[in-house]
């Protein structure tokens, strides 16, 4: 029905050429070979190819675990120091969510909230899911998975927003006396998670979705 | 690793090698649980000690904002504020530093800051904006403690400032505040940090701080005075009005000075008693020794006799009246005044010491001076010491006590009252006004039984006559003295040409003059035949018989 894909015909793309090359496997077990790769360098420019993102899983995995640990602190810890007139306050990602809220300015709270808590915790699920299914050869909606796929690598970055935001704020609102906010750890700790669900984003390989339907009919 | 495809042997070795590899992705999470795991554990050795503070009310604290401050340093945080159990307080749950474990000792103290706006300045104006904060005071007890009861008004001292405490005594608090100044020499130099009721309901005890390098001026001799506000009294010395500084006659003030005249004195020791007077002139005045009571009762009304009217012993001022009260006297259905007074027996100077000696000598069996006093109160009694009720000023129409002598006095007993041995009770004297208005009463009785009407009609009867013999003088004997005058004028002139003529006869070229200068020689020739003839009878006394010899016959022959 389909027709065979590249490992299949036992070729690798080069990543950075994009230079088509023979596989030179070692065995014909595909899925042995998907998962450990040999070193094989691309002729033209020297890369090394890969069949398959090398140990996506277990990197994805990896990453995604100091994200969720690092998600933590980002929310515990105090992410902004206000001081304004000798009324000093440190906010946290929620508290200021809350205070916007309150403050009726609820269509910036959802936004910051969006962004803060919505898309990291979209990317924690997702890439779980992704994760277990793949690794339990699940072979049902594959293409809605690719599709949420598609959509992690589109949302990575919006998490950013907040850490924006903060370096912004912290640029811009100096008055000295009158007013001043200096980041606090809990945005660096949210900088990280983003930078950390975004790495175990790109270290997940999409082809793995697809790789499981021969070792289910196998 | 080996490219050959025909053998599976080289594939194994690469399978080990990407294991170890697999391992490395592990790392991230690893480092990142690590660092959440330090963080934890660093937060956990960094959180000091929980305490619970008591509030009567929370004020504007805030939970998981609210600072606790020491020295404007956060040392902690409040975490939570609920009502206590039995809802009659604030229980604030605040989380220390690591650092701040001396708060939560047992003699910790917290206070909550707010802004105060008094009299003496404005304090916490910063926590308007920021809101309240607690501010603590670190203990020095070594037994830790959890459960606080938080201060209401803050701590007087709230560092540990260099100083000393001292203790005031005053009959009132005046205007004075936590807050208000102490003054010496008119410079601030500490202030009142504590006042309270004494249990006996009849003193303010008050505590004041004086600074480090100031307290030194603070001797055993000092003396504390209020100093606050416009003292506008009306003595019996007139109008006296006493302004101090601004500050002072607004939130009022204390101020000390030590007498000149006191000898050389030792700084006062932390926490010494003083007493804290009215005015500069009480404070400063010298030491009134022990004072005691004195007890009078007068017989007529004293409207103008007031507390604290002086007391005069012979014109010297030795004590105030303490209360007027009115009594009833059921026997002789009157009401007596009754006028209680304290007198300082020392302030009679020299006098007193030397009355001291003469009741001394008299009865030695007790030392102790106030009975002393009594006895030689009671001795001046007997020598007729009365106490009289005088007017000191006529505008105001106060008046004082006069201690004083009368010999006139009856001999009344001044003895001690049964239920004061101290009190010495002294008989009164009507006073002059008093006495001035009975006479004047009696004067007007004796004037009013003189039978007026008749010696009027007397008197007119008198002058008529009196009248007459006046025109008949002017008729008849008035002439009769011109007539007189005339005469004497004549006799006046002739007295004159008599004079004259005598003046004329006097001169030295008259010829009766020559002939009184004749007359004169002549007598002088006289004189001394006389003395050769008595010298002739001395020597030849015969010749009175005999008559004279040859040679004198021819001179004297009579």
């Amino acid at each position: 029905m389909t027709p065979p894909t590249a490992r299949e015909l036992h070729l690798m793309q080069c990543h950075r050429c994009r230079l088509v090359c023979a596989r030179a496997s070692v065995s014909d077990n595909a899925e042995h070979s998907a998962q450990y790769n040999f070193r094989q360098s691309c002729q033209r420019c020297g890369t090394r190819l890969h069949a398959r993102k090398p140990n996506a899983i277990a990197r994805t995995w990896a990453l995604m675990i100091a994200a969720l640990i690092f998600y933590i602190p980002s929310n515990l810890l105090p992410i902004l120091h206000t001081s304004a007139l000798h009324h000093d306050s440190t906010t946290t990602i929620l508290g200021s969510v809350v205070a916007l809220w309150r403050a009726d300015a609820w269509d910036i709270a959802v936004i910051i909230f969006i962004a803060s808590v919505g898309v990291p915790v979209t990317k924690f699920l997702v890439l779980a899911l992704l994760l277990i299914t793949v690794q339990l050869g699940n072979t049902r909606s594959r293409r809605e998975r690719t599709k949420l796929y598609r959509l992690l690598e589109l949302i990575g970055y919006w998490s950013m927003l907040d850490v924006f935001v903060a370096a912004l704020l912290a640029a811009l609102v100096q008055f000295g006396a009158l007013g001043a906010i200096e980041p606090k750890a809990g945005i660096l700790f949210f900088g990280l998670v983003v930078i950390l669900t975004m790495l175990a984003t790109l270290s997940f390989d999409p082809r793995l979705i697809w790789d499981s339907q021969p070792k289910n009919e196998q | 690793m080996s490219n050959n495809p025909a053998t599976n042997e080289p594939g194994e070795a690469d399978i080990r090698s990407r294991r170890v590899g697999l391992s490395l992705a592990w790392l991230v999470p690893i480092v990142a649980a690590l660092v959440g795991l330090s963080m934890l554990v660093g937060s956990w050795r960094d959180a000091g000690p929980t305490i619970e503070i008591t509030f009567d009310t929370a004020g504007s604290l805030t939970p998981e904002k609210s600072p606790v401050k020491y020295r404007n340093v956060a040392i902690g945080e409040v975490r939570t504020i609920t009502l206590s159990k039995d809802q009659q307080n604030v229980v604030v749950a605040v989380d220390l530093n690591k650092d701040a474990e001396a708060f939560a000792r047992e003699d910790a103290r917290f206070w909550v800051v707010k802004p105060r706006i008094g009299a003496g300045g404005v304090s916490g104006l910063d926590t308007l904006l920021s809101g309240d904060f607690i501010a603590a005071i670190p203990g020095t007890s070594e037994t830790s403690a959890n459960n606080f009861r938080g201060l209401e008004t803050p701590p007087p001292i709230t560092y540990d400032e260099p100083g000393k405490r001292f203790r005031l005594r005053a009959p009132d608090l005046g205007s004075l505040d936590i807050g208000s100044a102490v003054y010496y020499r008119k410079v601030r130099v500490g202030e009142v940090v504590s006042y309270q009721l004494d249990p006996s309901g009849e003193w303010v005890n008050l505590g004041v701080f004086i600074t480090a390098p100031h307290d030194q001026y603070v001797t055993s001799n000092s003396r504390f005075w209020n100093a606050s506000g416009i003292d506008l009294g009306i003595t019996t010395d007139g109008i006296q009005l006493d302004l101090q500084s601004l500050t002072s006659v607004l939130a009022g003030g204390i101020a000390f000075e030590t007498p000149a005249r006191a000898p050389a004195a030792k700084a006062a020791s932390t926490d010494r008693k003083f007493t804290l007077y009215n005015d500069r002139t009480s404070a400063m005045a010298p030491d009134k020794g022990p004072a005691h009571s004195i007890h009078m009762r007068f017989g007529q009304s004293l409207l103008g006799l007031k507390q604290e009217a002086p007391v005069y012993f012979m014109g010297n001022e030795i004590g105030e009246v303490t209360s007027v009260t009115l009594d009833y006297d059921a026997k002789q259905q009157t009401f007596p005044v009754v006028v209680d007074a304290r007198i300082y027996p020392r302030l009679m100077g020299q006098a007193y010491d030397q009355l001291l000696e003469t009741v001394g000598d008299e009865a030695d069996v007790d030392t102790s001076k106030s009975p002393m006093a009594t006895r030689l109160f009671r001795q001046l009694v007997d020598h007729g010491l009365r106490a009289e009720a005088r007017t000191s000023n006529i505008l105001t129409g106060q008046l004082h006590i006069a201690l004083e002598f009368y010999s006139g006095a009856q001999n009344a007993q001044g003895s001690i009252t049964p239920d004061n041995p101290d009190q010495i009770l002294i008989p009164t004297q009507a006073t002059n006004l008093d006495k001035m208005q009975d006479q004047l009463t009696s004067l007007l009785e004796t004037l009013n039984s003189l039978p007026l009407a008749t010696i009027s009609s007397n008197l007119e009867g008198s002058l008529a006559e009196l009248q007459q013999t006046l025109g008949a003088i002017n008729d008849e004997a008035l002439p009769a003295t011109v007539n007189i005058l005339q005469g004497m004028e004549e006799l006046m002139n002739s007295m004159s040409s008599t004079l004259t003529s005598a003046e004329a006869a006097l001169s030295p070229n008259s010829p009766e003059r020559q002939r009184l200068g004749l007359a004169l020689d002549e007598v002088e020739r006289m004189s001394r035949s006389v003395r050769e003839l008595s010298d002739y009878l001395r020597r030849h006394p015969e010749s009175l018989v005999r008559g004279r010899d040859e040679q004198g016959r021819g001179e004297f022959s009579q």
